[in-house]
């Protein structure tokens, strides 16, 4: 009888984090080997990957189905216009001041939002999102922010960045992929802590949870405070990469919201894996459908009621559950030292009543 | 008098959204659902309405003769068909289903009408207005707006609290478990609530299409519009989703009155007020 060993990674999530390395080096790299445009179009996946892990995080994790993260989104970008037009400071200063501000504003919001249950809460936060989109248009214009029909960074304040053209957009790509590895990370090392097993808890059983001593409305203001946050990071990358904004296109529910739920729903939602799976399936529909204009989101739209009704689980977790695989271990294993009784699973795979699980 | 104005043609487009919100708080009174569509189902209602206006020359009101069975037919069959199997426990499938639904239908009448504006014509009627006093005219269009809001409502609290389909309703709504053991059929009481809420939708596109004109992309804001009467009313009372139509129309008319382009944040600034001070809205008669 050998000793049991507990262990967090799996076999195929070591070879995963040397892929992922590897992937990340040649992703740095992008700039010296890709043109420019490969450049945006990574950029823009990395945005799609953090907005889709953050909403993620939000729906599938606490059970706060938002249809509003594009209020947090378009404050971002209004945040940097306001800092690079209205201050005249380096735009990276806007970086920190959109996600500080976007979690501050979000704090009065989820206390009024959350008294919302369910499906209302979600078309709650539609309404602040539009409310912040009026807002913009109205008092855009009245401040010197283009109102309505939006406003440009001025080159000069993009020269800040780096007066050449190619290191001013490999900042730009540089600080997009930092934010969808750093919302990966974010969404990977919350799961991994008490807070992600206390979402795990209530996302099970919010009457068990709270019987055990989990405050369940502080878990999710945190974790609403802290999408928000990221969100708003993001929303100031945007800005920084388009360099044009308007209100309709920064609080717009279609790009920030709507295509994003559906990258989560078919990729997967409740996996970390989901977001990302989802938006290369995304890029790849895009690549070939975008000329198809309106019939594309169609597509889309129906791709995700399809998914939503034979395999809600999405495209990850169907992986997830017929092959055990998972790329960002959250769970713990309990495996022998006998190789040969190694079976390999996932004990958070198994189902509850097999779990045998102390902390 | 101006301010006179602004609240008497309030209430009368309150109306309109009492109509827009009916359909919302009966489909969430009988089964907690919210449909994200429903907006974009109220354009597409308007839509039906302008083709058949368009191919047979009937005025838009007496087109209602055939939109609305055409319509309750649809939500019979998308209940049936697609929404039952979305209901449970978890609240994300229902919701991100129809969310999928509001896309499809929005870009399906972007590809079939384009996005330029239609309008419904209803003729002399649209104009012919009765003056109440100096600097107030009650239209007679809006007037029977009101009147049809109060109608359906009246109607939907009848077939509610008085008839065999509307204790199905609620025996469903209270227990669905209990109700299923006692003989009913939860997928056909619900495919029956689905095809009554299209039917006030069918009605609403109507007053929608000719009070102003429309393009695909205006759904969203009518089930906010829809939504933020339902709450503001209290969920699940029907004569308290016409006050919040109202209350929201009134709103709207004093914002408009302030400065021409905050009309709509009115609306949502007094939605959000009452969410602040009375969070289960000013008439509640269910918890969410």
């Amino acid at each position: 009888m050998s000793t049991p060993v507990i262990t967090r990674s799996t076999r195929a999530s070591r070879m995963a984090a040397a892929v992922a390395a590897f992937a990340a080096v040649v992703l740095i790299a992008a700039p010296w080997w890709g043109s420019s445009a490969s450049l945006r179009l990574i950029g823009e996946m990395m945005i799609y990957i953090a907005l889709g892990s953050l909403w993620n995080l939000l729906a599938g994790y606490a059970g706060l189905v938002s249809v509003g993260q594009q209020a947090y989104v378009g404050l971002g970008v209004y945040i940097t216009v306001m800092v690079s037009v209205l201050l005249g400071v380096h735009p990276f200063f806007a970086i920190p001041l959109a996600g500080g501000l976007a979690a501050l504003i979000s704090i009065p919001v989820a206390m009024l939002a959350f008294r919302l249950q369910g499906a209302y809460f979600a078309i709650g936060t539609w309404v602040v999102a539009e409310v912040f989109r009026l807002i913009a248009a109205q008092l855009g214009s009245s401040v010197g922010l283009g109102g309505g029909s939006g406003i440009s960074i001025p080159t000069a304040m993009m020269q800040m960045i780096a007066p050449g053209k190619f290191w001013r957009d490999a900042s730009i790509y540089w600080l997009l992929l930092l934010l969808g590895l750093g919302a990966l990370a974010l969404v990977y090392g919350l799961l991994r802590s008490r807070v992600g097993l206390a979402l795990t808890a209530i996302r099970d059983s919010e009457v068990a949870s709270a019987s055990l001593g989990v405050d369940i409305r502080r878990i999710k203001y945190a974790v609403y405070v802290a999408a928000a946050g990221m969100t708003g990071i993001a929303g100031a990358l945007i800005a920084l990469q388009k360099i044009r904004v308007s209100p309709d296109a920064a609080f717009s529910v279609n790009d920030w919201t709507a295509i994003v739920i559906f990258i989560v729903v078919i990729g997967g939602i409740g996996t970390i894996e989901g977001p990302v799976i989802g938006t290369m399936i995304y890029f790849l529909l895009r690549e070939y459908l975008a000329d198809l204009g309106s019939t594309y989101l169609m597509i889309l739209g129906a791709l995700a009621i399809a998914v939503m009704l034979v395999a809600p689980q999405g495209v990850w977790g169907f992986v997830k559950q017929r092959f055990g695989l998972s790329l960002f271990p959250t769970g713990y294993r309990v495996s022998s030292l006998d190789p040969s009784a190694d079976t390999g699973e996932d004990v958070s795979a198994l189902p509850p009543a097999a779990t045998t699980r102390s902390y | 008098m101006i301010w006179v104005n602004s609240v008497v043609q309030g209430i009368l487009v309150g109306g309109l959204y009492a109509l827009f919100a009916a359909g919302l708080s009966l489909i969430f009174g009988v089964m907690r659902l919210v449909n994200i569509a429903h907006g974009d189902m109220i354009v597409g209602a308007a839509y039906l309405a302008w083709t058949i206006v368009h191919v047979t020359g009937l005025n838009p009101l007496a087109s209602l003769v055939v939109v609305v069975p055409l319509a309750m037919v649809f939500g019979y069959g998308l209940q049936a068909g697609i929404l039952n199997r979305t209901l449970g426990k978890d609240i994300l499938p229902p919701l991100l289903v129809t969310f999928g639904l509001s896309v499809i239908i929005q870009n399906g009448l972007l590809a079939l009408y384009t996005a330029d504006n239609r309008k419904l014509d209803a003729g002399t009627l649209e104009t012919a207005s009765y003056p109440v006093m100096p600097g107030v005219d009650i239209g007679y269009l809006p007037m029977l707006q009101l009147l049809t809001a109060v109608a359906v409502i009246a109607g939907l609290q009848y077939i509610f609290y008085h008839s065999q389909l509307g204790r199905a309703f609620r025996a469903t709504s209270d227990d669905a478990e209990t109700a299923a053991l006692m003989g009913l059929d939860r997928r056909r009481v619900f495919a029956s609530a689905m095809a009554l809420c299209l039917g006030v939708v069918a009605i609403a596109g109507v007053f929608l299409g000719v009070r102003a004109s429309f393009d695909p992309a205006i759904g969203p804001g009518r089930l906010i519009f829809g939504f933020e009467a339902v709450i503001i009313g209290g969920l699940g009372n029907l004569w308290g989703t016409l006050a919040g139509g109202i209350i929201l129309g009134v709103a709207q008319g004093i914002g408009a009155q302030l400065n021409p382009g905050a009309q709509v944040l009115a609306g949502h600034l007094t939605f959000l007020l009452v969410l602040a001070l009375r969070p289960t809205g000013l008439f509640p008669r269910m918890s969410g």
